[in-house]
């Protein structure tokens, strides 16, 4: 693989540090936040932000900071696993897709598009009004709303590597079609996945914070940031940066990841590195 | 004989039912022997060199008979033909940029066919990839195994591929164009390999190319064909200095040759190969041909012999036959 190339690209590097700083805010709550989370103080509720609490409290008392360090593993969890159902189901439908050609290939093609005009929050809301609030259906909602996504997009860049000299000479030299897939296929179209999957995890991120913010993700005591702002809405007038803060986090977390994406994409690409 | 492929038909489906791209094609090809198919674009020979190796486009029907080795490939499945391709028969590709993935190393890739058909492990394979690059007169053979296709000039690229191809000791190699994406002099170090790997190995050459002079230079026999068909087959001496078909004399009349008079021009052929749907009522190369007659277009040619093994699909075939 070509070395990336990253100097002359800022938007690489900046969404590189906030995801970065996400994933170490997650990784930081797991040993150490200020305060338990979900300890109330009703005494010092809705305090503004002091030495003792950054970000101040919320409406129960409970420290914003810890709360927001917690919040994040939440989306990071969603985002993983929800890209990672998306990555595993997406990627064998498609690969399957492009090599079997024909009535398979349509009827796969067929059901992603099918599942492909629910807009990601419908469907969610879809599915976890069927089996039920709570983090773990929200995940798979939006795992499942992955699927497809990837589905297409591997059987289009599967079919590009397909058609390459390279696969032909692969047939040629005997190897079977898993073989090609796994040797040939799933290397060269790594780069688009990686850049999709990223983009992917953004928007992951935005729809648990959604559905945690219609009640239909994080139930309490859970913590998230989309759960943070519902419960920010009430005390909008006394608090406001009880949703700013929260807002926040999401708007620089899907930034970065977005950012990142793009950065990679283009760090990727040979055809767009050698243009710039 | 090793291979003898006879009648054989390939149909592509199309907008409009089925387009006959080889037709009615007939040859063999004895161990140690290298056989010339030269051809336009469209004239079906690639698709020919495909349909040996089983790997004709999807969708595409194979009719009449190829046998290797006595076998017979067409229907064969694609379990067993998979046994035999990179193993008994191997193929040499145009384009040595894009027929190795940019991503693995030579080595690895050299390889392959070796753990896949010899169930050779790593190790092993990887050493034999280096001994097999050597063998196709790569310098530093260690160095070429460690890169990766981008590291190495098309030439050495093309000697890789040609590794690739006979590492299990093939006793059929088809070449698709092995030379036309390289310099001239790259070009005859490269058919110089194949000629000795030959020699040296008696396997059967299937050469494809669009190069009369490769071919001339490299190949036992010649087919010429056009628009699927074969319309002359015999002794490449033979086809070169005595043509029996006004399409292989318009091709050697259009090659550019030393000593013309300075200002003259190239000849051509006029129009370009018409697409058809069916077997053609009559010659495929009625349209453009000089010599045109009205049973041209109404019967397709017979095939009529001349000396030992030469044959034309001409009407006027008896005509014919002077230098070009």
């Amino acid at each position: 693989m070509a070395p990336l190339r990253p100097r002359g690209d800022p938007s690489l590097w900046l969404g590189a540090v906030l995801v970065a700083t996400l994933i170490a805010a997650a990784a930081l709550s797991l040993v150490w936040t200020p305060y338990p989370p979900n300890a109330i103080d009703i005494p010092h509720k809705l305090a503004g932000p002091s030495a003792a609490h950054w970000f101040g409290t919320d409406n129960l008392g409970r420290d914003v900071a810890s709360r927001m360090l917690a919040g994040s593993r939440i989306s990071i969890l969603v985002g993983v696993i929800a890209v990672g159902i998306g990555l595993a189901f997406g990627i064998v439908l498609g690969l399957v897709a492009a090599f079997s050609r024909g009535i398979v290939e349509d009827g796969i093609m067929k059901m992603s598009d099918f599942m492909f005009a629910f807009p990601a929050l419908l469907l969610a809301i879809m599915l976890t009004s069927t089996f039920g609030p709570g983090v773990v259906n929200a995940i798979v909602a939006i795992g499942v709303y992955n699927v497809p996504i990837i589905a297409k997009l591997t059987r289009a860049t599967a079919n590009g590597v397909l058609a390459r000299e390279y696969a032909l000479a692969a047939r040629a030299a005997g190897r079977g079609p898993v073989a090609i897939a796994l040797d040939h296929v799933l290397p060269n179209i790594a780069p688009a996945l990686i850049v999709q999957a990223t983009i992917q995890f953004a928007i992951a991120i935005l729809a648990e914070a959604a559905l945690s913010y219609l009640g239909l993700g994080a139930q309490p005591p859970e913590t998230s940031w989309g759960k943070m702002l519902a419960d920010a809405q009430t005390v909008l007038y006394n608090a406001p940066g009880l949703a700013l803060y929260p807002g926040i986090a999401i708007a620089l977390s899907v930034l970065g990841l977005n950012l990142l994406g793009d950065g990679l994409r283009d760090a990727l690409d040979p055809k767009l590195k050698a243009r710039s | 004989m090793l291979l003898d492929v006879v009648e054989l038909a390939i149909d592509l489906p199309a907008p409009d039912g089925w387009r006959r791209v080889v037709d009615r094609v007939s040859f063999g090809l004895d161990e140690g022997e290298s056989l010339g198919v030269v051809g336009e674009s469209g004239s079906g020979k690639t698709m020919t060199a495909l349909a040996i190796m089983g790997l004709a486009p999807d969708g595409a029907e194979v009719k009449g008979s190829i046998r290797f080795e006595g076998r017979e490939l067409v229907g064969l499945t694609e379990e067993a033909m998979g046994q035999l391709r990179g193993d008994r028969i191997a193929m040499v590709f145009q384009e040595p940029m894009t027929a190795l993935n940019p991503l693995r190393g030579v080595g690895a890739q050299v390889a392959e066919p070796l753990m896949l058909h010899r169930g050779l492990a790593g190790h092993e394979a990887r050493g034999r990839a280096a001994q097999l690059l050597e063998r196709v007169g790569l310098a530093e053979p260690e160095r070429a195994a460690r890169s990766y296709p981008f590291m190495l000039s098309g030439g050495e690229r093309q000697r890789a591929m040609i590794a690739m191809a006979i590492g299990c000791g093939p006793r059929l190699v088809i070449a698709d164009e092995p030379t036309t994406a390289l310099d001239v002099t790259v070009q005859a170090r490269i058919l110089a390999l194949i000629d000795g790997l030959r020699s040296e190995s008696g396997m059967g050459v299937l050469l494809v190319s669009h190069d009369l002079a490769v071919i001339a230079g490299h190949c036992d026999r010649v087919i010429v064909m056009y628009a699927g068909v074969i319309m002359e087959m015999g002794p490449v001496q033979a086809v070169m200095a005595e043509p029996r078909n006004p399409y292989t004399l318009a091709l050697l009349e259009a090659r550019p040759r030393p000593g013309a008079p300075r200002g003259s021009r190239l000849k051509t052929i006029p129009g370009a190969p018409e697409l058809k749907s069916g077997p053609s009522a009559g010659c495929p190369f009625a349209g453009r041909c000089a010599l045109t007659m009205d049973i041209c277009w109404t019967t397709p040619p017979p095939e009529a012999a001349f000396g030992l093994n030469h044959v034309s699909r001409c009407h006027r075939a008896s005509e014919l036959g002077r230098a070009p």
